[in-house]
Parts: C-alpha cells; structure tokens; sequence
C-alpha cells in the first residue's frame, strides 16, 4: 500500500493517517491486562503516589475561615458604606433619594430633611434623616454606587453579615457610616 | 498436636501481664492512628484535616468516640438480632487473636516480647484474619438490608481472591526460613532482610493486605459512594465505632505480619530493649503507606478486582513461590 502520510501535506496534523483511507485506527494506549497493561498501570500508580507525596511537601493551601478571613478581590461588592468628608466631617449625603430610585430590590429609604444652617450634617440643602438598606433584600448590583451623584454610598468590603433576626438586617445611617469592625483582607495587585 | 506447638512458654502471670500490656498499647495506638490517618489524608489533599478539638486536633478520636456513644442503639426491623449483635465482636475478635503472634522483641530476661510463639505462625494468622470475614458476612447478612448484603457478598468475593496469592506470597518467606514461626522467621533475617530476595512477595503481600483490610483501593465491600458503607450500612454508634476499630486493628496487623516477614521484625541498630521501638517504627511507616495509598488510587471496579487478583497476583504468587523453591533447593 503506497503509505503516504498526511504530515507531509499539512504540518499541524500530528496524527499520521494514510491518505487514500476512509477508516482510520484511532490510537490508544495499551488495553488493561497483558504486560503492557500492566507495567502502565503501575507506572501510573507510582505518579499517582508521587503527586499525593507533594501535596505533603507543599502544605496546606487552606484558609483558617474564622480566624483568618478569605481576601477579596479591589472591586468586590460587600457591605455598603457610607461617606464623610474628610476635612469638614459632614456627610456626603444630600438625602436626593436617587440611590433608592436606582435599587433594583427597593430596599433603600432615605427620609431626607432640611439642614439647620447653625448646625450642618451634610454639606448640601438637605440631608437624610432616615437612611436604612434593608441587607437581607440587597442584591450587591452597587447600583445605588453608581446613581449617587456625590458619592456617598460606595460598596464595602465586608462579607461578613449573617445574622439571627431580619430586623437586624436593616442598617441604619450610624452603622454604614461607622467603620467595619473586622477589616476584610484585600487581595494584592495581580493575585 | 492440634494447636500446633508453642516453643517457648512463660508462667500464666508473666502471660497475663504481658497481654494486657501488648492489647493496652495497640489500643492505644489504634485512635491515635484514625485522627493520623485523617490528618494524613488531609496533607495528602494540601488541606489540614481535622485541627479543632484539643491542640491541633488530637481530641478528635476522643470527640469522635464520644459522638458515637451518644447515638441511639438501634436494630433494624428485619435483622437477626443475634447474629447482628455478635458481628462486630467477631471482626474485632479476630483482630485481636492475629495481634497475639506479631513479634515486638525476642526473648529477653525470660520474657518474650509478643503474645504467643506458636509454631504454626502464618497458618495461624490465616486462620484468624479470615475470621474477620465471618463477621462482615454476617452483618452484612444478618442486617436485612440489600446494600448490606452486597456488601457482604463482594468481601467473600474479595476473600477467595486474595487470600491465595497473599498465602503463596508469605510462603517464599517460609521456604527461605524453613520455619513457620514468627520469631524464627525474623531471627532467620539477621543477615539481610526478606524485602530483599523476596520483593515481589512482599509486593503481592502488601497488595492483598490492602484487599485484606478493606482499605481503599479495595474497598469494596463499604464502598461509601455505592454501597452506602456495605455492610455497615444498618449499624449505627458504637458497634460502627467497632467495625472502625477493627479496620485499624487489622491495618496494624498485617503491617506487624508485613514487618515480621519481610522487614526484619525487631531488627534494627540499638540495644536490646530498642527493639520494640523498632517494629511499632516499621510498622507506623507501613501504615503510612496504607493512608498514602488510600489518598491517591481511586476505587477499583469489582471486575477489575477479580482479574487483578487471578491474572495477576495469583500467577505472580505462584511463579514468585516456583522460583524461590528452586533457588532455595539449588543454593
Ligand atoms: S447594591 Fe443594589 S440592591 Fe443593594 S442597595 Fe444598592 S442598589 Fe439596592
Ligand atoms: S446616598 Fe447618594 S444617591 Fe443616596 S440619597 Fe444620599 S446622596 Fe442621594
């Protein structure tokens, strides 16, 4: 049979299969049992061991949940925080309500309020009096981020946020603008 | 004689004490063991494995036999209470009787480091570790249960397989030996230890011990994805606790037979009273083994069992025996 194989034709091809066939053999490796069969399956018992043997010399890649909490990535939508500035102290919140007009779960109320001019808590006409997310109706789109126009509401990082009561769920101002207690770890650059 | 003749005897309180104190100190070693093997196993996975009960997790057993105490006693309808009840005992009996003939030492200041010297050694160990089988053919059949009985079913298959080739391979050893004694066969090693000429002998021994255990990868009879456990799948508490025990009872020993026939037993450098250290060393290492083994080889297929153990094992076994006899008659 003239064997003229089809590598010579077309060099990405890495099967050598006759031209003028229609039926190729497809290649395998040895069927189990003989000696071949045999000496494979030992091979590929030895690798096996020797793959398990470097999980013990490399060590544990678990993360010690409680004690040691998963970092999570720049951009990860956690719990919402809400922003003071830094020199005057005053809430960036003006209370315009948009974040809840963009909350896709509806579980933004803001109740917003005239500022006293003696006696500012934001530094815009009004500012919210009531401020409360309702947690456990929260999605973590950070829709309510991107429609607030003085960026007062920004996605945390805390992940943290079990609770025994729904009640509990529902942040008030004084938390969001409070400091997480647990810092989350941040993955590094490039991780 | 029926039992075979004991060579060396001691007076009945030496016996006792020293009994008591061999059963006390594997029995010891056998919870030790199931939170190492865990931990092991857990490396073996680049995690840690159990680390929160006591430092580092060495409670574990402790928590464990605890939790199983704690359990309801519960029989199911349709099983034969008797037989149900008496089979986790038998598995541990027959670890226990196995235990008696592994050799920690030799005689020292009148006093033989192991249970018994009886000089049918290995028959002796075939006799009591197919005993176990008994009993997880009977919980598998006295729990009225079809996954338990398959489970049962697919041990026996597992005994006839492997009980040969696991025979033929101890039988090189004792040719070379010319003894069947477990003391004799290890003294008979001073000058190079049997896992030397008889390499693969050892190699089908500890093959079979894996199926001789039920250990991964020849745990079939409680294959824990298909069968639910086998044939421990009715029992609950602490008669589960035993048939747990009895699996770690049964590694140890045949690591000890392992170690006896093919590693030296006692020998080792050091004084004398090094001796002991240096089987439970040997065997802890071979036990290693066994927990390396079971995190890396997935489940073998029941067919493929059957094939390995009578095209494989069993032709090697014999060819292993046909020329260790003609080197042993020749030399
Ligand atoms: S993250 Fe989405 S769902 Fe949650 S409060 Fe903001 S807008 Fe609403
Ligand atoms: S958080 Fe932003 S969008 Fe929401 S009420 Fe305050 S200022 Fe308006």
């Amino acid at each position: 049979m003239e064997a003229k194989l089809n590598a010579d034709k077309t060099d990405w091809s890495p099967f050598p299969y006759l031209d003028d066939q229609d039926v190729i053999s497809v290649q395998r490796g040895p069927e189990p049992g003989g000696l071949p069969g045999a000496y494979r399956a030992f091979g590929e018992t030895l690798r096996g061991l020797k793959t398990t043997f470097g999980r013990i010399i490399e060590g544990p890649v678990t993360i010690q949940y409680p004690e040691e909490k998963t970092p999570v990535y720049p951009r990860f939508r956690g719990r919402h925080k809400l922003h003071r500035f830094e020199d005057t102290g005053l809430e960036k919140c003006v209370g315009c309500s948009l974040c809840a007009a963009a909350c896709p779960a509806d579980c933004i109320r803001v109740v917003a309020e005239e500022n006293d001019p003696e006696n500012r808590v934001s530094a815009g006409e009004r500012f919210a009096e009531v401020y409360e997310i309702n947690l456990s109706r929260c999605i973590f789109c950070g829709y309510c981020e991107v429609a607030c126009p003085f960026d007062a509401i920004t996605m945390g990082h805390d992940y943290e946020m079990s609770d025994y009561n729904r009640s509990d769920l529902i942040f008030t101002k004084e938390m969001l603008l409070a400091e997480p207690i647990d810092r989350t770890p941040l993955r590094s650059e490039g991780e | 004689m029926l039992l075979g003749e004991v060579d060396f005897v001691e007076s009945t309180g030496v016996m006792v004490v020293k009994s008591v104190l061999i059963f006390i100190g594997v029995f010891l070693i056998v919870p030790v063991l199931t939170v190492v093997e865990r931990k092991l196993i857990g490396r073996f996975q680049a995690r840690y494995g159990p680390n929160r009960v006591g430092p580092g997790g060495v409670m574990q057993p402790l928590a464990d036999v605890g939790k199983l105490l704690g359990k309801q006693v519960f029989r199911p309808e349709n099983a034969i209470a008797f037989l149900y009840a008496i089979a986790p005992g038998l598995v541990i009996l027959s670890g226990i009787l196995t235990l008696a003939i592994i050799p920690f030492g030799n005689v020292e200041d009148g006093v033989g480091l192991y249970g018994i010297d009886v000089s049918i050694g290995v028959l002796y160990f075939f006799a009591f570790s197919s005993f176990a089988f008994y009993g997880l053919l009977l919980a598998g059949w006295a729990s009225g249960s079809k996954y338990s009985f398959l489970g049962a079913m697919r041990s026996a298959a597992q005994l006839i397989s492997y009980e040969v080739s696991m025979g033929l391979a101890l039988l090189g050893v004792v040719m070379m030996a010319g003894s069947l004694s477990m003391t004799s066969i290890v003294e008979a090693q001073g000058s190079i230890w049997y896992v030397v000429p008889q390499f693969v002998g050892f190699l089908i021994f500890m093959i079979s011990g894996f199926a001789e255990t039920n250990r991964s990868p020849f745990d079939l009879p409680e294959a824990d994805a298909e069968l639910v456990q086998g044939f421990q799948t009715e029992y609950g508490g602490m008669r589960f606790g035993s048939f747990l025990l009895a699996e770690y009872l049964e590694m140890f020993v045949v690591s000890g037979i392992a170690v006896t026939f093919f590693l030296g037993g006692w020998m080792g450098p050091g004084p004398p009273w090094l001796d002991p250290v240096w089987v439970v060393v040997k065997i802890l290492s071979l036990i290693f083994v066994f927990i390396w083994v079971r995190a890396t080889l997935p489940r073998v297929r029941y067919d493929q069992l059957m094939s390995l153990g009578w095209k494989v094992m069993l032709p090697l076994a014999t060819l292993n025996v046909l020329v260790t006899a003609i080197l042993v008659t020749v030399l």
